[in-house]
């Protein structure tokens, strides 16, 4: 996958205090006590509401390695993630792969994408690189919407496989184990990025793209690394998503609202390091799933704009911030 | 690689640069050996910091082309240059103000630096410019002279054989002039060539072992200071008609 | 005729009638976006906005609905004026605009836009203008009121803004201060000020662009979504602060598009406008139309 990318030296500043390999078992473990923890609740209804907050955990961190890290804000989001969608339906009907194959192609073409969309916009700086990944969006859209293969705009449904791998008492529970798995490796992966010689590069382009290139900081290359990691991780998180609901449709995959929690859950928690996109999606994307079930779906979306607002304007530095300052 | 016959370090051939219409720099020459200090000066407007963009690779140059340690720069972008040896400050210093003191010199020392980025080498070149007591600090706590400080340790981190410093006196005091011309003297007696661009006029008589004057794009006068000075269309350039 | 022509000249006229309402919403935002650098992708929201008032509004009286979209200006002048107030407040003030201030737009852009569905419901409004049946013909091409009406409108009020522009005095403040905050002091005029009046004017042409998107089509609350890509992609084309740029860049798209639905079909026209959109940011991002910067 995009690991290869990877300068293979950190030189940390921060990893003083935990090393990237314990960083890495943690996460397992973490894992593996979520997948435990759910598997005692066992109902159906909790591996989806689960599964609904993990896809924007992959999501929200994968945004947060362009956006945060490098300061390139991607409204496109939802192009990368119904990318992973539709090459989970294409594979699956192609290939007759099930759902991991067809999450390593997810990786694929995201990273494939996310390299292209780098190329093509490497000129562009701030609102326009905004705009273009805006553009990108509507472009992908349409390609689907034509393309009859998939389903084009009515949509393609995917059957879940009859059989239950492994161990698990049901697919839902299979398949929410499977985004556990790679939230905890989508958060690892950005730490291990954050901390390494990668992250200190990305945050000095960040802060002045010129005295970053004098202080010997390839930019233009690191930016295509992020972008690529970054689209190939979003693919990542949408490949399950015809899985969970058993049906996609252009309209719901590209739609505006993976959009906007990509941004307002980083922002939200805080752009600066991992944990921050890690904490705006499990509280936004909780509070969803909970006014989904209590109030209506336009509620939902709704408090995501609210709490969006209110955070951008009252607390720039989003949840970490608050914490920090307070310290 | 370095040891050339002559000792040029830098050779500049015919440096020209148009922006639109507005030609700001034409067929400037200037060659400076190791471990010189040159001064270049000039009215603003005169196309000093054009040069040193053109130099460090901000933006390519339409005519002739730079030489540095004997080999040609053309087509090198700003990094790539930065790793040969070619350090630059900027007018403004331009701190990465997300990152805390220290890990602004880890960046170049990350990135380009000769020796591994250990914390050692990082405080190391902060002591050089007295920052360390301030390692951990975020760059919107430092003073003006400070963040000038930061600004030319980040360059020295790079170890350069040349370093290239845009103006770093403008707005300082005496005694702080002082603090960074110590500094740069310093640098120079380890090896580093150093171009100073300057309007405080006496930090760079003082500094300079050789001056060369940009006026309106052109090279008008290059040579021995005291000399330069007195040339009566030095003198024009910056009195006025 | 050749019918292929014919077909292709009913594509450019109507293009252009397109055209005229995408330079109505995209005047705007030429304003904020080109003029003051405030990156308001929630412009189309307050289109919407406008449009569902009016379409409100000509239910309860039945009043032109451009007449209803002029009697609004006024009230969104105010609704501008307010949110640059808390935009500079929170955002412009503190040097944090770039990412914080895309984030602070898009979430009024989606609370615009849900606060709609939410009082008026998911579903299409429209607004009947007197003269939405009737349609000119010249020789083969049609000119269908609907549109060329609106179409006028905007174009009309473009025009009176360019004038406000160049020969008020307040309008040539507004033009400086998209270039230099400095000379705006020195005359003693309040940056802040200016920008905010200016603010202002950018969300009151959404409302008059509202008013002609209604006329045109029927409007949901999430109809601006497509207009989103559209009109930064117009305002980018036209070289940002220039309205006749902007206005000249919105005629071309209207009519790629429209050209492109007439013999490809409707489902490709966007993936075709939002193409060369990408292809001007990647080769020439100071637009076609405006000066260089």
């Amino acid at each position: 996958m995009s690991d290869a990318t990877l300068p293979a030296m950190p030189v940390s500043p921060a990893s003083r205090w935990m090393g990237h390999g314990s960083f890495w078992l943690a996460a397992a473990v973490a894992a593996l006590l979520v997948i435990l923890a759910l598997r005692g609740f066992g109902s159906e209804y909790a591996y989806f509401a689960a599964t609904f907050v993990l896809q924007y955990v992959v999501l929200a961190t994968a945004w947060n390695i362009l956006g945060g890290y490098a300061g390139y804000v991607n409204f496109g989001a939802a192009a990368f993630f119904a990318a992973g969608a539709y090459t989970t339906v294409a594979i699956g009907k192609a290939l007759g792969l099930g759902l991991l194959p067809c999450i390593a192609f997810a990786a694929l073409v995201g990273g494939a994408l996310g390299l292209g969309t780098g190329i093509l916009t490497l000129r562009l700086r701030g609102a326009y690189f905004a705009i273009a990944t805006l553009c990108l969006s509507v472009v992908l859209q349409t390609i689907v919407v034509n393309w009859d293969y998939v389903g084009g705009s009515r949509g393609a449904y995917v059957i879940r496989p009859r059989e239950v791998p492994w161990l698990f008492d049901s697919y839902s529970g299979f398949l929410c184990a499977v985004m556990v798995v790679l939230a905890a490796a989508a958060v690892a992966l950005a730490r291990t990025i954050e901390k390494s010689r990668l992250g200190l590069g990305l945050a000095a382009l960040r802060d002045d793209e010129a005295a970053a290139e004098a202080a010997g900081v390839p930019t233009l290359r690191l930016k295509l690394v992020a972008t690529t990691i970054s689209g190939a991780m979003m693919a990542v998180a949408g490949a399950p998503l015809p899985y969970l609901g058993s049906y996609v449709e252009p309209n719901s995959a590209f739609g505006l609202a993976y959009a906007v929690n990509a941004i307002a859950m980083p922002l939200i928690g805080g752009t600066a390091s991992w944990a921050g996109p890690l904490i705006g999606a499990v509280l936004l994307a909780s509070l969803q799933q909970a006014a989904t079930v209590t109030i209506s779906s336009a509620a939902n979306l709704m408090i995501v704009g609210v709490v969006l607002v209110v955070f951008v304007c009252a607390a720039p530095h989003g949840i970490i911030g608050l914490f920090r300052r307070s310290r | 690689m370095s040891n050339l016959k002559d000792d040029i370090v830098l050779r500049a051939e015919g440096v020209g640069k148009r922006f639109g219409g507005f030609t700001a720099l034409s067929g400037v020459n200037l060659e400076v050996r190791a471990g010189e200090r040159l001064g270049l000066i000039g009215p603003n407007g005169s196309g000093k910091s054009t040069f040193t963009n053109c130099l460090a690779g901000a933006f390519p140059s339409h005519d002739g082309g730079f030489t540095f340690k004997g080999r040609k720069l053309a087509g090198l972008k700003a990094h790539e240059r930065a790793r040969q040896g070619l350090a630059r400050t900027f007018q403004l210093p331009r701190p990465f103000r997300g990152l805390s003191v220290i890990d602004n010199i880890r960046v170049p020392l990350a990135y380009a630096g000769r020796d591994a980025a250990t914390d050692e080498r990082a405080m190391e070149c902060l002591e050089s410019v007295e920052l360390a007591g301030k390692a951990n600090r975020m760059p919107k706590e430092l003073t003006q002279v400070e963040l000038r400080r930061l600004e030319l340790a980040r360059a020295t981190a790079l170890q350069p054989e040349l370093l290239i410093v845009d103006e770093a006196m403008a707005g300082l005091s005496h005694t702080e002039v002082d603090q960074i011309l110590a500094l740069l003297f310093r640098l120079n007696a380890g090896g580093t060539t150093i171009i100073m661009i300057e309007h405080v006029m006496r930090a760079v008589t003082e500094f300079s072992q050789r001056l060369a004057v940009l006026v309106a794009g052109k090279k008008v006068a290059d040579g021995e200071p005291r000399a330069v000075l007195s040339m009566p269309e030095v003198e024009e350039a910056y009195l006025g008609r | 005729m050749d019918p292929d022509l014919v077909l292709l000249l009913n594509g450019i006229v109507s293009g252009l009638l397109l055209g005229g309402l995408y330079a109505a919403a995209a005047a705007g935002l030429s304003v904020s976006f080109g003029m003051l650098d405030v990156v308001n992708i929630a412009h189309p929201a307050f289109m919407v906005l406008g449009a569902l008032l009016v379409a409100l509004l000509w239910a309860a009286t039945g009043i032109d609905p451009l007449i209803l979209s002029i009697l609004l200006t006024p009230a969104f002048w105010a609704l501008g004026a307010a949110i640059y107030v808390a935009y500079h407040h929170f955002f412009e003030r503190r040097g944090d605009e770039a990412i914080q201030g895309l984030a602070f737009f898009f979430g009024v852009m989606f609370i615009i836009e849900v606060g709609l569905v939410m009082a008026v419901g998911p579903e299409q409004h429209f607004a009947d203008a007197s003269y939405a049946n009737t349609t000119w013909r010249l020789g083969e091409i049609d000119l269908p009121l609907r549109m060329l009406v609106p179409a006028l409108v905007a174009l009309a009020a473009i025009g009176g803004l360019v004038f406000f522009l160049r020969r008020t005095f307040t309008g040539r403040a507004i033009a400086a201060v998209a270039q230099d905050r400095e000379a705006l002091r020195l005359l003693a005029i309040d940056p802040v000020r200016i920008k905010r009046l200016a603010f202002g004017i950018s969300i009151a042409m959404a409302a008059l662009a509202g008013g002609a998107l209604v006329v045109v089509q029927p409007v949901d609350a999430w109809s601006g979504h497509v207009f989103i890509g559209r009109v930064f992609a117009i305002v980018i084309m036209g070289g940002l602060s220039s309205l006749g740029g902007c206005v000249l860049a919105a005629l071309a798209f209207g009519v790629v598009e429209n050209v492109t639905a007439t013999f490809y079909g409707p489902s490709w026209s966007p993936a075709v406008a939002f193409g060369c959109l990408l292809l001007v940011l990647a080769i020439r991002p100071q637009g076609f139309f405006g000066r260089t910067a």
